[in-house]
């Protein structure tokens, strides 16, 4: 399937390769870098490329792009789930996805990759398991290890593959033994120019970080479920269960992992939790323009709306902004066009603005669309949509849990037109 | 030669650049004799001398050193480049593991960066044996990458992994095998074949599904192998684990993709196994099954207007009424209509529709391909929900699905109806993504969301990113041919855009608006005197063709501006582009035809110029045009019907999907997307017009416990409990499964027989076609019962068609000299008790089974069997060679009884008589590998000739052979189904001391045997 993997970085430097079958040589990504010129920016590479003898699949994650060589017939959203997939050991393992924290640790990365596929073939990809093949680099264990002399690598097969488990190690212990649950909800809109909403929908995620000994069976219900439409789930989660009780029923892998992700059933109305006046124009055979921008809570629930940004990629004729906030700070990049406000917490006592005058290019013609303005908050202990977890048991184990849950709201594809 | 430098020395020279120009033929440093050891290389001799002095005394000194026949040129080239690595090979040959494990992270940090370190092989590949795991590893890693470079002394390490499989750790077996299955090497193919094989009836699942992943590795290496790897597929494809069956399938996708023969067997299994493989597995599996099902079943969709109403409720209903409803439905509709949906095709879709759910987005993706080749048309819908989530997805990931949701949604647009607003376009999109979703829209529009979409539209056309204004307009376009109703204000809308700013959105604008006037010419004269007006201020050149065709088609309705725009165009037709040109002159004889009198001049202008242009294809136009609409003496017939060769009606585009019939690839591959036939793509068959005999995927259980013959979910599965399993599909299971359930051999005997117990009651349900089943089945149990009737009793209805069946027992048991063990306890049964014993004697049905004699007694009453009476009865079971247990079900009337029989290994084989000198021949064949020896303190009472040789044979079927040496004792047997040898000697040495070794092909066998008879010597 997977015949090479090439770790290319935003100037194009192939910095990482690996083979999993016959060599395949570098020259074979001059295909991929034609249409990444040709494509002008990162995101409109095609992902699916196809070169006479090869077909290249990429992705772009973190400033790098993972571009694997596939020689024959294979679904390509399996090869683009498996490259993620390795992004995100990476990012598990060190911390992040950089290009510098895989050349510093090229030797674990090679042991990763050389363990996650078998002839191109994926063979362990379940975090729990490659943690027990190849032990993540910590500072101590690098000083243990020069001492000592023991090595990252383990040498016994990781239960977890013999097991109907794979995601669970065992013989796992803690002193504290603790389960939490975020439930995090993104709301996407798109609110038109009048302030109505074209679209919106929520969508929401249950990310848990679960540090229980054993081999704890826990359950975890709803108030309400039924507002959950549709639901993709951990494969820890017992189907079976779901469908006929509403309830989660699973054994936890160890450590953090993203439970379900879930839509929220487009009939109800979604309440958005701020409103943005605005008038932007520019005026004809003039170099200049207006810029005025308000945003305020609507239906908050009385909690505060935080952590407030607004990003709008201004038209290419614009050369400069001069502009005042009221509250918090802006910046405007003259090259990318990109004006960022970042607003912080929203008083309704005192609404933020931000207000004055676009420059734009001399002898230009004035821009035909006003640009849509993209925008992100925060609203701590509320879960938009009303959800609400109604008790986590856990069976299977003697001891009694710390439990806690935690509700997030924020902005996903939030966008308004103007 | 000057005494060694200090490594610090050679990194200095490890740094500096590679010289140019060099191949890594010429890198390699020396050719080591085949067989010969590596550290045999003279290299410490070399390395001395490296920094004495200049150049050229290197030269002459390593030119006698090195192969004599090289030049002495090259051979410096070489050396240089070797030289670098000095530092590396030292510590490579050093004593200490942290010396050569950083040596190891260097090399690999340098493969892994795309640099050429061949030239370290027999430096490196000495370490192949290294106790330390993390150089072993990485030494691994370096074999894979450069052993097809160098594959003489790739042999060198052969050894060590041909050692590594027959490790007691399971790790280490499995990750020996992948080494040597992925050194690319073809004279290590017969190996290869052989660890292959070994590995398939390994006792550790993750060793099977090692040797799964081989296979594909060894048929690219060789493809003559094909045929034998094949058997071992069939064999691995029989495993009912699933960790096995992502890797087997993918196997056979690579190896044998158009034997689906080797499926029937195991469809069933692998329908009920699915949900708990890993996800890569799935993928492949749901793949291959959508192809399969293709072949074996029926269209769904046949007769439409049935299904639809009794699928409507399915969707509708809960799950548990669901299947009610369906198996009441199924009955029902099989009287009125011949379609009924075989369960077999029930079952894939009811087990693949939960995958819907899972976070991997390549399983939601095979399931909803299936789906939508596989599913009654009215079950389609339930995939819209899943894909729609994708989207939510990474870019790339939103780009595949958005793909394949445009094709989808060209046949089956109702299914996404309810989610338009889910592909509305955001600002922030990449541009192929914004484009994608435009496609599917427009797919989307119908006469109620028109308008809506159509304001959608309108915000889009004001975008910044132009290629999507573009598609956009294209859009329009579409929608409004597609759509009658809208198709005026479309126009209006693209007209107005006429006066836009920007000129890739007129241009755009007046193409889709010439294929909209085409349809409708009369009305619109006054849209094109304005585009007639566009002429000079366009410079696109596809706008321009596209207003002086639609000038040219059109000029009778514009017969004052036409001629005009003819001037202005030969003034300028030198500067035009090609498509342009060519324009002009069909615009030129258009004229002509109608309109002579003004544009006669001009035309010939036009022709003339024409004639010399530097295009040929436009110079042949102007010379066919000319002889066709000039009337000379010399032109023909045709003249005449030049006005209506030019002027004739024109039917109007049809503006069309990109996507269009792109669904004869199957959604959701490499093809699809490419919308080209990619290496190695399998075609997915069309409907058969007649189902195939469904009664192939039966399992046909017979005594014999084989994997293959399994189809039974076996593993506890995880994620399904096995409620609600029953229903109209388990028609077909149930009544295999009444006799599937008597045997089976599998890990989890538990779950297994829950799961054949329910089937079992539900079998009771009836639809006509099972009933026929059942009927047949009484027939093929009558004939066993008729056969047993004499001893066996009633109640003990095994409906178990085994070859050979039970037999009656034709030579007394000897119960007292064979151990007994028991199988079912009085008291568990109910006052029916059972013991089985292991005769020894061949079985007559099969000699390649073991007899298992099996003792009946009745403890109370049972009718056919007096108080206190014991009958017996003679049962052959193919154990395959393995210890595994085989797992049955004793039937009475009131009761199943879950057993099993696990053999001890030393009743898998039979005994063979030889010769003292044969025996020694073939242990000299069987050393190496195939050897396992043992030491031994014999006890007291073991100690007599007697002793040893009744304990040996008590605990292994063997036979003694001859021997000369007096404290000597040699055992000779064959494996029952293999028939391979396993031979045994025991060596008795002064005092209690002795040493048993074991030679056998089956190091497994081996292994276990040593044990048993070590446990049996020491009691």
């Amino acid at each position: 399937m997977i015949h090479s993997l090439f770790l290319i970085n935003c100037s194009g430097d192939i910095f990482l390769e690996k083979h999993w079958k016959s060599v395949v040589s570098q020259s074979v990504c001059d295909y991929f870098f034609e249409a990444q010129e040709k494509a002008v920016d990162v995101e409109n590479v095609p992902p699916v490329i196809s070169t006479p003898h090869h077909y290249l699949i990429s992705i772009y994650r973190d400033k790098i792009f993972f571009v694997s060589v596939i020689q024959t017939e294979v679904p390509p959203l399996f090869v683009i789930e498996f490259l993620h997939r390795v992004a995100d050991t990476f990012q598990d393992y060190f911390g992040e996805c950089s290009e510098t924290a895989i050349k510093d640790n090229v030797v674990i990365v090679y042991e990763l990759l050389e363990e996650m596929l078998d002839n191109g073939f994926p063979l362990a990809t379940e975090s729990n398991i490659l943690k027990e093949l190849i032990k993540p680099p910590t500072i101590l264990r690098s000083v243990v290890n020069s001492i000592t002399g023991s090595s990252n690598v383990g040498d016994t097969l990781p239960t977890g593959q013999l097991s109907n488990i794979p995601w669970r190690r065992a013989g796992v212990k803690y002193t504290n033994n603790e389960a939490y649950f975020d439930v995090i909800e993104e709301i996407d809109a798109i609110i038109d120019k009048s302030g109505s909403t074209v679209f919106a929908e929520i969508q929401g995620v249950i990310d848990s970080c679960i540090k229980l000994s054993g081999m704890p069976d826990l359950s975890l219900s709803f108030m309400n479920p039924r507002l959950l439409d549709d639901v993709s789930f951990h494969p820890c989660i017992r189907f079976k269960r779901w469908e006929s009780e509403r309830v989660l029923s699973f054994i936890p892998p160890d450590g953090n992992f993203r439970l379900i992700s879930y839509r929220v059933s487009s009939q109800n109305l979604v309440a958005i939790p701020v409103y943005v006046k605005h008038l932007i124009s520019f005026k004809e055979n003039s170099s200049s323009g207006r810029f005025d921008v308000t945003i305020g809570p609507k239906q908050n629930m009385g909690k505060t709306v935080e952590g407030v940004v607004m990003t709008v990629h201004m038209p290419k004729a614009v050369l400069n902004m001069n502009l005042t906030a009221t509250q918090g700070s802006y910046t405007f990049d003259p090259v990318t066009k990109v004006l960022t406000w970042d607003v912080g917490k929203i008083t309704p006592q005192k609404l933020p603005n931000l207000k004055g005058i676009v420059n734009l290019q001399s002898g230009a013609p004035k821009p035909e669309e006003n640009p849509s303005l993209n925008i992100q908050f925060k609203i701590q202990q509320l879960a938009i949509s009303g959800l609400k977890v109604n008790r986590l048991d856990m069976y299977g184990e003697k001891y009694k849990p710390f439990k806690g849950v935690k509700y997030i709201t924020k902005a996903g594809k939030f966008q308004v037109r103007t | 030669m000057s005494p060694r430098c200090h490594p610090s020395l050679y990194w200095n020279t490890h740094s500096c650049p590679t010289p140019s120009g060099l191949s890594p033929e010429k890198t390699e440093p020396l050719t080591v004799p085949r067989g010969a050891s590596p550290c045999h290389i003279p290299t410490s001799r070399l390395q001395g001398g490296w920094h004495l002095g200049p150049r050229s005394i290197l030269v002459a000194l390593l030119g006698c050193h090195c192969n004599s026949t090289r030049s002495p040129a090259s051979a410096a080239l070489s050396t240089l480049t070797w030289c670098r690595h000095d530092d590396l090979k030292e510590m490579l040959d050093s004593n200490k593991d942290s010396l050569k494990l950083e040596a190891m992270k260097r090399i690999v940090a340098m493969i892994a960066r795309g640099k050429n370190a061949s030239d370290l092989f027999p430096a490196v590949v000495k370490n192949v044996a290294c106790k330390n795991i993390e150089v072993k590893k990485l030494v691994y890693v370096y074999l894979v990458r450069y052993a097809e470079e160098q594959q003489d002394l790739a042999l060198l390490s052969i050894s060590t992994f041909q050692r590594g499989l027959k490790d007691p750790n399971q790790l280490i077996r499995a990750s020996a095998l992948r080494v040597l299955s992925s050194i690319r090497v073809p004279i290590i193919v017969p190996i290869m074949m052989l660890a292959i094989k070994e590995a398939a009836s390994d006792m550790s699942p993750y060793v099977r599904k090692t040797a799964a992943h081989a296979i594909p590795k060894l048929y690219s290496l060789d493809s003559d192998q094909k045929d034998q790897l094949i058997e071992v597929i069939e064999k691995l494809l029989a495993d009912k684990t699933t960790l096995v069956a992502g890797s087997v399938v993918m196997a056979f996708e690579e190896v044998c993709p158009e034997r689906i023969d080797l499926i029937h067997k195991n469809y069933r299994k692998l329908c009920n196994l699915l949900i708990d493989v890993e996800e890569w597995g799935q993928v492949v599996i749901i793949n291959m099954l959508t192809r399969y099902a293709r072949t074996q079943f029926l269209s769904p969709n046949q007769n439409e207007s049935l299904l639809e109403e009794s699928a409507e409720k399915a969707f509708y209903g809960s799950e548990e009424e669901d299947t009610k409803d369906a198996k009441a439905e199924a009955a029902s509709l099989a009287k009125r209509k011949p379609y009924v949906m075989d369960p077999d095709h029930r079952l894939l879709l009811r087990n693949t529709k939960p995958l819907l759910q899972s976070r991997n987005a390549a399983v939601v993706m095979a399931v909803a391909q299936l789906y939508f080749h596989l599913a009654p048309k009215a079950e389609v819908g339930v995939i819209a929900k899943a894909l729609v989530r994708l989207l939510r997805s990474h870019s790339e990931v939103q780009y595949v699905v958005l793909q394949n949701v445009a094709t989808m949604s060209i046949k089956r647009r109702g299914m996404f109806e309810p989610y338009l607003k889910s592909f509305y376009i955001r600002s922030t999109d990449p541009t192929q993504i914004k484009i994608l979703k435009l496609e599917v829209l427009t797919n989307l529009a119908n006469e109620t969301n028109i308008s809506t979409i159509l304001r959608e539209f309108q915000t889009y056309i004001r975008s910044m990113d132009k290629d999507f204004v573009a598609a956009t307009i294209q859009a329009i376009g579409r929608c409004a041919t597609n759509i009658g109703k809208v198709r005026d204000t479309c126009l209006n809308g693209l007209v107005q855009l006429l006066s836009n700013r920007d000129e890739l959105v007129v241009a755009e604008s007046v193409v889709v608006i010439k294929k909209l006037l085409q349809m409708q010419p009369a009305q619109h004269s006054e849209i094109i005197k304005h585009m007639a007006k566009l002429t000079d201020n366009i410079q696109v050149p596809m706008a321009r063709a596209s207003i002086l065709w639609l000038i040219g088609e059109y000029c009778e309705h514009v017969p004052k501006i036409a001629p005009d725009v003819l001037r202005k165009m030969a003034k300028s037709f030198t500067n035009e582009e090609d498509i342009v040109k060519l324009q002009v002159i069909n615009l030129a004889a258009k004229l002509y035809l109608t309109n002579s009198k003004q544009s006669k001049l001009l035309t010939q202008y036009v022709l003339n110029l024409a004639k010399y242009d530097q295009n040929y294809d436009i110079r042949d136009r102007a010379r066919f045009i000319r002889q066709l609409i000039v009337p000379t003496e010399k032109s023909g017939a045709l003249n005449k019907y030049a006005k209506k060769l030019f002027l004739a009606q024109k039917p109007a585009p049809i503006l069309e999907s990109s996507f269009k019939d792109r669904d004869h690839f199957q959604l959701g591959s490499l093809s699809h997307l490419l919308n080209a036939k990619a290496v190695g793509y399998q075609e997915l068959p069309d409907w058969p017009d007649e189902a195939p005999d469904p009664s192939v995927r039966n399992v046909e259980v017979r005594g014999t416990p084989r994997r293959e013959k399994r189809k039974e979910k076996v593993e506890k599965p995880f994620y399904s409990d096995s409620e609600g399993e029953s229903g109209p599909t388990e028609s077909a299971d149930s009544g295999e499964s009444h006799h599937g359930g008597a045997s089976s051999r599998g890990h989890h005997g538990g779950s297994d027989s829950e799961e054949s117990g329910s089937s079992s009651s539900s079998g009771t349900s009836s639809s006509s076609s099972e009933e026929e089943d059942e009927e047949e089945e009484e027939e093929g149990s009558g004939e066993q019962s008729e056969e047993k009737e004499g001893e066996e009793e009633e109640e003990k209805r095994k409906k178990r068609k085994e070859k050979g069946g039970l037999r009656k027992p034709s030579w007394c048991p000897a119960f007292g000299a064979v151990r007994t063990y028991e199988l079912l306890h009085r008291m568990a049964g109910e006052g029916l008790s059972v013991e089985y014993c292991f005769s020894r004697r061949p079985f007559p049905g099969d000699p390649h089974m073991v007899a298992v004699q099996i003792q009946i007694s009745n403890n109370t009453d049972i009718e056919s069997l007096a108080p206190g009476d014991t009958a017996s009865v003679v049962m052959g079971i193919d154990f395959c060679d393995s210890t595994q247990a085989a797992n049955f079900q004793l039937c009475t009337h009131t009761r199943h009884f879950y057993v099993s029989i696990q053999p001890p290994v030393g009743e898998l084989m039979a005994p063979v008589f030889m010769s003292e000198n044969e025996f020694r021949k073939e242990q000299g064949k069987l050393t190496g590998m195939s050897e396992i020896t043992e030491k031994l303190t014999l006890p007291e009472k073991c100690r007599s000739d007697h002793a040893i040789v009744q304990q040996v044979t008590s605990a292994a079927n063997v036979g003694r052979v001859p021997c000369g040496a007096d404290n000597e004792y040699r055992f000779a047997a064959k494996t029952v189904t293999s028939g391979s040898l396993v031979l045994i000697t025991l060596e008795w040495r002064e005092g209690a001391a002795a040493q048993l070794t074991v030679n056998s092909e089956k190091m497994v066998i081996g292994t276990m045997l040593v044990k048993d008879i070590i446990q049996a010597l020491a009691q």
